[in-house]
């Protein structure tokens, strides 16, 4: 006879029409609630996902970090005898901008897609909405692991150290990860309905790349335009992580700015979040 | 403010679900701005297509009840379930289901065919909220029930499926809620093994507070449960006990089978 395993809780579940806002206020903070209680289980999903992309690969994951070796070290080269700069001053910029960068829109373009990715577990289970976003979250942190191993090497190989400034990379990398779980929550919303915002977003992300400072230093440019780069959330946010990795604190302006579009952003889920996760699951 | 909770309750008040069909352009983010900019987005929005799959459900469940669900297929009844489980929410109206539920919806139930069947069983028993401490004891139980040997470790997509249905049976069998809803699929599968399940399955139904099944074949209906619902184009037509209904649905008395039942149809 087989061992019978009850479930240990006793729960209520409760669903009301999506019609009044407190209700969808209310039910949308327990998703956010449930679904952070449940980390554990969204960090398994997120690991699973990662082992699956790589199973029956000879290096496994370690193919993202020779990659992104590859690319940085070709990169480096080329770009420091362009720039006419030493490689030595070069090449931990680039590795940091690249990774950094690379880690940027693979979150954006995994955003995109992690509800409609998860189409199966969605329609054979209640689990919060916001479980699918923590699990994109960690799928993106596992590639970032895997990378940051170049900037590293970059690091040993030169001999260069960020000292002690790059502590406030911490709180920094905070920030990301808030503004990726809102990116899950706005973008995998939005592109469950619209299923041709992805191509949309790859293009704004692509022609965020060459118009941000990520292959060429901030400092390249002066006046007007470098007040101007405090509007871009793509630069700001990647400098706060940056700077401090290269050794110096970004100016307040960029932080300023960092934050003020990392709750931008936070709002603008909220909002989209609120009004439409009773109907995600008829979207997916 | 403590409330004591006495055993599982269904309530269900004035609930419609209807499911909006997108299809070709209202998937498109670029027609519906040209539609708005047109000013054609009103009428777009009333051209959209709407399946209104369950229209104004009324009833309620306490401990003890055993709903059987028929109806033709299209009727509403998987979206029922569905909407039981909490999958999909009420357009209008609300629900409330208090006690732990499973739902046997389909059988690779959330199953990720690229991943081994431990991780499975693994993954499983962490969506339905187990204990971590609980995890190797599903396991165990899994094992012995789907008897996949050394497959265990080797991904599902490789397996039989013969041995897909073993181990989806064994999982969603494994853990008892105080809620079960049914869909048919369970009913059906191949004879030999359906022998095996059947003892199984007539545990987990007898343990559970709530069964809220979901099937064509009358007898088995009229076997294991006491009340039936009748759904027709997403409506309530007809509610009450099971010989009643079933007649009425059918057109013909049902033989109701001898006590000692078995919840299969013999092969």
């Amino acid at each position: 006879m087989s061992v019978a395993l009850d479930m240990r809780v006793e729960p209520v579940l409760e669903l009301v029409s999506n019609i009044a806002a407190a209700d969808r206020k209310r039910m949308a903070l327990r998703d956010i609630e449930d679904g952070l209680r449940l980390w554990r289980l969204g960090c398994t999903l997120g690991w699973l996902d990662i082992k699956l992309r790589y199973r029956g690969s000879l290096l496994g994951p370690l193919w993202l970090t020779l990659s992104t070796a590859v690319m940085v070290g070709g990169l480096g080269i080329l770009y420091s005898t362009l720039f006419k700069t030493s490689l030595r001053d070069y090449l931990p910029f680039l590795a940091l901008s690249m990774v950094l960068w690379n880690t940027l829109s693979g979150t954006v373009a995994d955003a995109c897609v992690c509800f409609t990715s998860a189409e199966g577990l969605i329609r054979s289970a209640r689990l919060p909405f916001t479980l699918y976003a923590i699990r994109m979250v960690v799928r993106n942190v596992l590639v970032l692991g895997h990378n940051i191993v170049v900037i590293i090497a970059v690091y040993a190989l030169l001999n260069v150290w960020p000292g002690w400034y790059s502590v406030a990379a911490i709180p920094a990398l905070a920030l990301w990860l808030v503004n990726a779980l809102a990116a899950g929550m706005f973008l995998g919303a939005f592109c469950a309905r619209f299923r041709d915002i992805p191509p949309i977003v790859a293009s704004v992300v692509q022609i965020a790349f060459f118009m941000s400072p990520v292959l060429w230093k901030p400092d390249a440019i002066h006046g007007t335009y470098r007040v101007l780069m405090d509007f871009n959330p793509f630069f700001t946010l990647l400098e706060v992580v940056r700077g401090p990795m290269l050794g110096y604190m970004p100016p307040l302006e960029v932080w300023v700015s960092a934050i003020f579009f990392s709750g931008l952003l936070c709002a603008l889920a909220w909002m989209m979040f609120m009004r439409v996760r009773g109907r995600l699951a008829f979207w997916v | 403010m403590t409330v004591f909770q006495s055993g599982a309750k269904i309530d269900v008040s004035g609930v419609s679900v209807s499911f909006p069909l997108y299809h070709g352009g209202s998937r498109s983010l670029k027609k519906t701005m040209f539609a708005a900019a047109s000013g054609r987005l009103g009428q777009d929005s009333h051209q959209r297509v709407v399946v209104e799959a369950l229209r104004d459900l009324n009833f309620t469940l306490g401990s003890g009840d055993r709903l059987g669900l028929v109806g033709n297929n299209g009727a509403g009844k998987t979206t029922l379930l569905r909407m039981l489980a909490g999958i999909y929410e009420p357009v209008l109206g609300r629900v409330r289901v208090q006690g732990s539920v499973s739902a046997l919806l389909d059988p690779n139930l959330g199953m990720n065919l690229e991943l081994s069947g431990r991780e499975n069983i693994m993954l499983r028993g962490m969506i339905s909220g187990l204990p971590r401490s609980a995890l190797p004891r599903l396991e165990e139980d899994v094992q012995a029930f789907a008897e996949l040997g050394d497959f265990l470790d080797l991904p599902v997509r490789i397996y039989s499926s013969g041995m897909v249905i073993r181990l989806g049976f064994a999982l969603a069998t494994a853990i008892r809620p105080q809620v079960l809803l049914m869909d048919e699929w369970f009913l059906a599968g191949d004879s030999s093994f359906m022998e095996k399940a059947r003892s199984r399955l007539e545990d987990m139904v007898r343990g559970a507070e709530i069964l809220v099944l979901s099937s064509h074949a009358a007898p088995v209906v009229a076997t294991w449960c006491t009340r039936v619902i009748w759904m027709d184009q997403g409506r309530i037509r007809d509610d009450g006990p099971p010989e009643e209904v079933l007649e009425r649905y059918l057109g013909y008395p049902v033989q109701i089978p001898p006590p000692a039942p078995a919840i299969l149809p013999a092969a």
